[in-house]
């Protein structure tokens, strides 16, 4: 492929490559409003993988996110004949119901992105900053674009414990695509859009 | 399986994985309007995309296929009973198809059989006519922009809002600001200006039924679409909250009748995945036309 165009066809010259294992100095460097494209493993986990680590819970052998990112995803995935995964959906979920519990995970797994959508608050931004990751949006609907950037679905993890959507899936991931709305330097497009929307607002009612 | 339930499964693949061509138009639309190379620009190239892909591999546009609404317009003396077990078991068919995502939960038990039939799913409205004709329209509401719909009771103090037009502007664009990008926006409005808390609610999601280019045909009610929509697309909040000229596709506004002491206003929120479509029945269940 060539370089400054991506798979879907746009130019998009600006866009910054992550390759997992993420390094803290290139986490670091990241700015809100940049857009970045993701290469490498990621593991999914939303609310049941959330409350369980926040309430003292092991991850399973085999999984670390140390340097690595956490994907607020329930994906659809199909078993095939081989028994292996292949996924079918793969768009962001909310991330905000994360809140409670991200930035402990932050701090004790040593996690360097979340990717989600929807942004998350006050405590999750000072852990970015603290503790050097970023949040990550990708483009919330996008299910199928999404999954066409799943290379590969490595592992399964805690299928039976949580149910589908809510397990831990690993994936390989090439060139996906999201922007930085919280970086480490502990700004927040979330925040800015809030408040220049609010001002806006204002003057016309 | 009855041809009914055929059709009723085709129904329901379609609108989850076919945009309606309406809405489309309009996403194309914001795509142009937004500055090329922007956040916005590329979120909505994005979107675009996804709409081709879902359609080409005939699934889900986003993996939260929502809850499952029938909106059915039947004539009299249809058997409703017996629509709604064949839609059911259509739902669970195209549940095993993959075109619906497992989505039904027991809200006590927190189990998911699924099957995404229980309790009042899939929700159905039926609406008798006069006429010969059997329409079933179908809308998958996502999660995410539900949660971001609002219900106020007016006079609302903090807001400023009495209860008048001006006093719902207030309000509606209050739900737009405290909405940002969460409910994967642009999003469309459909809102109701009275009835109760539970009809108030009910009553703005009918407004997606209507299609985006058309206009309301009370003046009042059309101006305050036109109005909202404009300065909502003021406000900068853009695609996914990103920043950006389209925060809005679309405002679909009615009123209803309230009782003297009440005044609500309820706005439901629907995400760019706006599924909706609809058949035409003839006498043997099969599909004769598609509504949207
Ligand atoms: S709000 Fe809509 S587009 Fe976003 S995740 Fe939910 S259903 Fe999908």
């Amino acid at each position: 492929m060539q370089p400054g165009k991506s798979v879907t066809g746009f130019t998009k010259i600006s866009m910054i490559e992550l390759t997992f294992p993420f390094n803290e100095n290139q986490i670091r460097a990241l700015k809100v409003g940049d857009e970045v494209s993701i290469n490498g493993v990621v593991f999914t986990g939303r609310d049941a993988v959330h409350k369980y680590l926040h309430e003292g819970g092991q991850l399973p052998t085999g999984v670390s996110l140390r340097d690595g990112i956490i994907y607020h995803c329930g994906p659809v995935m199909l078993k095939q004949a081989d028994n292996t995964w292949k996924c079918t959906a793969a768009g962001p979920t909310t991330s905000i119901r994360e809140e409670p519990y991200q930035w402990q995970i932050i701090r004790d797994f040593g996690l360097r992105g979340v990717i989600g959508k929807g942004g998350m608050g006050e405590r999750t931004q000072v852990a970015c900053r603290e503790y050097g990751c970023v949040y990550l949006h990708a483009v919330g609907g996008a299910a199928q674009v999404l999954a066409e950037r799943v290379r590969q679905v490595r592992n399964v993890h805690f299928l039976e414990k949580f149910g589908a959507p809510e397990a831990i899936w690993e994936l390989e991931i090439v060139q996906f695509p999201a922007v930085v709305t919280i970086d480490a330097h502990g700004k927040s497009l979330h925040e800015e859009i809030l408040a220049r929307s609010r001002a806006a607002l204002a003057e016309r009612v | 399986m009855s041809n009914l339930q055929v059709s009723l499964v085709e129904l329901i693949r379609r609108t989850s994985a076919e945009i309606p061509e309406d809405v489309h138009k309009a996403i194309l639309h914001s795509l142009e309007q937004e500055k090329k190379g922007s956040l916005a620009s590329n979120a909505m190239a994005i979107i675009d995309q996804n709409i081709a892909l879902a359609r080409r591999k005939s699934q889900p546009l986003c993996q939260d296929t929502g809850s499952i609404l029938f909106y059915v317009h039947t004539p009299v003396g249809y058997d409703q009973i017996q629509f709604a077990d064949t839609a059911r078991e259509a739902v669970k068919e195209a549940t095993k198809k993959g075109f619906l995502r497992q989505n039904s939960v027991d809200s006590l038990t927190g189990r998911n059989d699924g099957t995404n039939v229980g309790i009042g799913a899939p929700a159905f409205h039926f609406h008798q006519h006069r006429g010969s004709e059997l329409e079933a329209r179908l809308v998958l509401k996502g999660g995410g922009c539900e949660n971001v719909g609002a219900q106020y009771s007016l006079p609302n103090e903090d807001l400023h809002a009495n209860r008048d037009l001006d006093g719902c502007r207030k309000v509606i664009l209050d739900a737009v600001l405290q909405a940002q990008g969460k409910g994967c926006g642009p999003g469309i409005l459909g809102v109701c200006i009275g009835g109760d808390r539970a009809t108030g609610y009910e009553l703005s999601k009918t407004q997606f039924l209507r299609r985006l280019e058309d206009r309301n045909p009370v003046p009042e009610l059309d101006a305050l679409e036109q109005d909202i929509l404009m300065t909502s697309n003021e406000l900068g909040i853009g695609p996914m909250g990103f920043g950006g000229k389209t925060t809005l596709l679309g405002v679909k506004i009615m009123a209803a009748n309230r009782v003297p002491a009440s005044f609500f206003v309820s706005i439901s929120y629907m995400c760019w995945a706006y599924r909706r479509q609809g058949v035409r029945l003839n006498a043997t269940g099969e599909i004769s036309d598609w509504l949207y």
